[in-house]
C-alpha cells in the first residue's frame, strides 16, 4: 500500500526554497562566467519538491545508505541546481558552490560520480540517466530494498535513442519503482524544440512504450505533489511526470531569451536577476 | 589450428568463450553479488551459464548496447559486481559514450566481456571483429585491461576481475586456444607479465591468441640458435614497466605480437615504455591500416601475417637490428 505524500514543508516555505535555489544557482555560474542557469531554474521546483517536500527519503550525513531513494540529474548541464539542492540538503556547505567549474574543486561542470556525495551519476552525455536509474531499481529488488528512484529527463535529451532503449526495459521489466520527470521546457541548445526535432506526441510516445503518464505545472507545488502522489500508486509500470516549464523561469528577461542556454549572465544582468529574485512576492 | 603445435603445446578443445562461460559460472556461484547483464547474445559469449544457474541475477537487456551498459553501472552503484557482456566490437561502438562516462569517469565496480576479440571469429566478418577493442579501451584511463591467452588465464583473469574493485576490460575470443598453463596454474596478478619461455637473444611481447604463436616462433628460432624470451602480456593496463624494461636490458631487441590493429595497441604502448626506458631495436606484428575478410581463422591469420612464421621473421630482424645497433650500424 502506497501512503498518501504528505508535503514536509508548506507552500511558502517551498517557494522560499526555490528562490533561494534559484538566487545560488545565479551566484554559481555568475561567479564561474559560464555554465547553464537557465536550464537550471526551468527545474527548480520539481528539485525542490523532491528533496524539501517530503518525497526523497535520504540521510545527507550517511549520502550511500543503501535504502536511500535515489535522485539522479539526467540532464548533466543543470548541474549548478543539482549542487544547489545537495548542498541545501545538508550533503555539503554551501560554500562549495562559489568553486563550480574551478579546477582542484569537486563541483564540476558535469556532475561527476564520486566527487560530491549525493551525486548519483556522471552526466553531461545527454541520454544516459534513465537507465542508471533502472539499474538502480533492479538493484534495489536483488537487495531486497524498497526505495525509488528518481529521473529528472531534459526535452531534448529525450531525442536520444538510449532514453526510448531505457523506456523500452523499464517497462518490460515492470520497474514501477522509477519516476522519470521530465523538465518540458520547450527549448533545446540551438532553439525551440518544435523546430529543431519534433518530440510531440510525447505523452502518446511514453504510453505507447508501456509508461504510466501524468502531466504537471512543473512550477506548482501543488501540482507536482499531486502527481507524484498519482505516480506511486501506480503498480507494475514506470511513471513519467511530464512536467512543463519555462525555460529560464524566474528572471523575466532570461524567460524570453532561448539563447541564454550554456551562457551566465554578465555582472548587469546578474545584478537585474539579483534584484528580480530576490523580491519575487509570495503567492 | 595448428597454434602451439611446434611449442608442444596442449590442445583445448573448448573455445576460449566456453572456458569464460565456466569461469563466469564459478565466481557467479561463489559470489552471490556477481550479476551478468546481456545484449541478447549470451549463447554466443557463454554469459548463458549464469542465465541457466541463477535466473534472478541475469538480465538479458535487449540489443540496446548503450541502455545496457547504464543499467550495469546502475547495479554497480547497489554494491552489485556487474559482469557487462556482449561482443566487443557491439559494446564498444554503440556504447562507448556510456562505457566512458557511466563506467570509466564513474569509476565503479563494473566488469566488461569483450567477446570476440581479433579477427579470428572468421566467417562472421569485419562488422562482428574487434580489430580496435584494445585502442579504444585505452582511451577510457580508468580501465583495467586483461587478454587472457589461455584457459588457465581466463580463469584466472575472470576471478581477478571479480575480485578487483573498478572497471575492467576483458578479452575473450571465439577459437580455442592450447594451453600455455597447466589449468588452475596460471600465476595471475593485475598488472603483472608472465615470462613462458626463457631467452636472452630477444624478446617477444604478446597477448590473446598470439602468445602460442609466439611461442612457436620461439620454437622454430631456437632450432636456428635464436633463444626468444616470450611475454605473455595478461594486463594491457597497467602495463608491467618491469618486465618490459628488464627485456629490453636483458635481451636487446622486442617484437611485439598482438590480434589487433597495430595504431593504438599493444606494441605502440609496449614501444613508448621501451623508447622511454631503454630504447632497442623493435618490430611490429599486427594488423596493418585495412579490415580484413571474412574467412576461415586460419587463413585470415595468413592472409593478415599474424602467424608464428611472421612472428619468428620479425623477430630475425629486430636481432639482426640488434647486432647492426651493436656494430654502430643500427638501420
Amino acid at each position: 500500500m502506497s501512503i498518501k505524500l504528505t508535503p514536509t514543508v508548506s507552500v511558502p516555505a517551498l517557494q522560499d526554497k526555490a528562490r533561494a535555489l534559484r538566487l545560488d544557482i545565479l551566484e554559481a555560474t555568475t561567479r564561474a562566467g559560464s555554465g547553464h542557469p537557465s536550464s537550471s531554474w526551468s527545474a527548480v521546483e520539481i528539485v525542490a519538491t523532491l528533496f524539501f517536500g517530503g518525497v526523497l527519503r535520504y540521510r545527507p550525513e550517511e549520502p550511500d545508505w543503501p535504502a536511500r531513494d535515489r535522485f539522479i540529474m539526467s540532464k548533466g548541464h543543470a548541474a549548478p541546481l543539482l549542487y544547489a539542492a545537495l548542498a541545501h540538503a545538508g550533503y555539503f556547505d554551501r560554500e562549495m558552490l562559489s568553486h563550480l567549474r574551478e579546477v582542484n574543486s569537486p563541483v564540476q561542470g558535469h556532475p561527476i560520480q564520486g566527487l560530491m556525495p549525493g551525486v548519483e551519476a556522471t552526466t553531461g552525455s545527454l541520454g544516459q540517466g534513465l537507465s542508471v536509474g533502472l539499474g538502480h531499481v533492479l538493484g534495489g529488488r536483488l537487495n531486497q530494498l524498497d526505495y525509488r528512484v528518481y529521473v529528472l529527463l531534459g526535452d531534448g535529451e529525450c531525442e536520444a535513442g538510449q532514453v526510448w532503449e531505457a523506456a523500452m526495459a523499464a517497462a518490460h521489466f515492470r520497474a514501477d519503482r522509477l519516476t522519470a520527470i521530465l523538465d518540458y521546457n520547450k527549448y533545446q541548445e540551438t532553439g525551440p524544440i518544435s523546430r529543431e526535432m519534433a518530440l510531440e506526441p510525447l505523452a502518446a510516445k511514453w504510453r505507447s512504450f508501456g509508461w504510466y503518464v501524468a502531466e504537471a505545472d512543473g512550477h506548482d507545488f501543488d501540482s507536482l505533489m499531486a502527481v507524484l502522489d498519482e505516480t506511486q500508486r501506480v503498480t507494475g509500470q514506470p511513471s513519467i511526470i511530464i512536467a512543463h516549464t519555462v525555460k529560464g523561469k524566474g528572471v523575466s528577461f532570461v524567460e524570453s531569451d532561448f539563447t541564454f542556454h550554456g551562457r551566465a549572465l554578465s555582472a548587469e544582468q546578474a545584478a537585474a536577476a539579483r534584484e528580480e529574485l530576490s523580491h519575487v512576492a509570495r503567492s | 589450428m595448428s597454434l602451439g603445435h611446434d611449442a608442444g603445446l596442449t590442445p583445448h578443445q573448448a573455445p576460449l568463450r566456453n572456458v569464460f562461460g565456466d569461469a563466469l559460472l564459478a565466481v557467479a556461484t561463489e559470489n552471490p553479488r556477481v550479476v551478468v547483464l546481456d545484449g541478447d547474445l549470451g549463447n554466443s559469449t557463454k554469459a548463458e551459464t549464469v542465465r541457466h544457474a541463477f535466473p534472478k541475477r541475469f538480465f538479458n537487456l535487449g540489443i540496446a548496447e548503450s541502455n545496457l551498459v547504464g543499467v550495469g553501472a546502475g547495479l554497480a552503484a547497489c554494491g552489485l559486481i556487474p559482469w557487462i557482456t556482449s561482443f566487443s566490437s557491439f559494446l564498444l561502438c554503440n556504447a562507448y559514450d556510456q562505457l566512458r562516462l557511466a563506467v570509466a569517469m564513474s569509476n565503479i565496480n563494473a566488469k566488461v566481456l569483450g567477446s570476440h576479440g581479433g579477427i579470428t571469429l572468421g566467417k562472421d566478418g569485419p562488422t562482428q571483429m574487434g580489430i580496435e577493442d584494445l585502442a579504444l579501451v585505452g582511451g577510457m584511463p580508468t580501465f583495467v585491461m586483461l587478454v587472457p591467452s589461455d584457459p588457465a588465464s581466463m580463469h584466472a583473469a575472470v576471478r581477478a576481475a571479480t575480485e578487483y574493485v573498478g572497471p575492467v576490460w576483458l578479452r575473450s575470443s571465439r577459437v580455442a586456444l592450447p594451453q600455455i598453463y597447466p589449468m588452475g596454474e596460471c600465476p595471475f596478478e593485475i598488472g603483472q607479465a608472465n615470462i613462458v619461455h626463457q631467452g636472452d637473444d630477444l624478446t617477444i611481447i604478446a597477448c590473446g591468441i598470439m602468445v602460442a604463436a609466439a611461442l612457436d616462433a620461439a620454437a622454430v628460432l631456437s632450432r636456428e640458435g635464436i633463444e626468444a624470451r616470450v611475454l605473455d602480456m595478461l594486463t594491457l593496463r597497467p602495463m608491467d614497466t618491469t618486465a618490459i624494461v628488464a627485456a629490453a636490458r636483458e635481451t636487446g631487441a622486442i617484437v611485439t605480437a598482438e590480434e589487433h590493429l597495430l595504431t593504438g595497441g599493444m606494441g605502440s604502448n609496449v614501444a613508448r615504455i621501451v623508447a622511454s626506458h631503454h630504447p632497442v631495436p623493435m618490430r611490429f606484428v599486427g594488423l596493418a591500416d585495412t579490415y580484413t575478410d571474412s574467412g576461415d581463422p586460419d587463413d585470415l591469420l595468413r592472409k593478415y601475417h599474424l602467424t608464428a612464421a611472421d612472428i619468428a621473421q620479425a623477430a630475425r630482424e629486430a636481432y639482426a637490428a640488434k647486432h647492426d645497433a651493436g656494430n654502430g650500424r643500427e638501420r
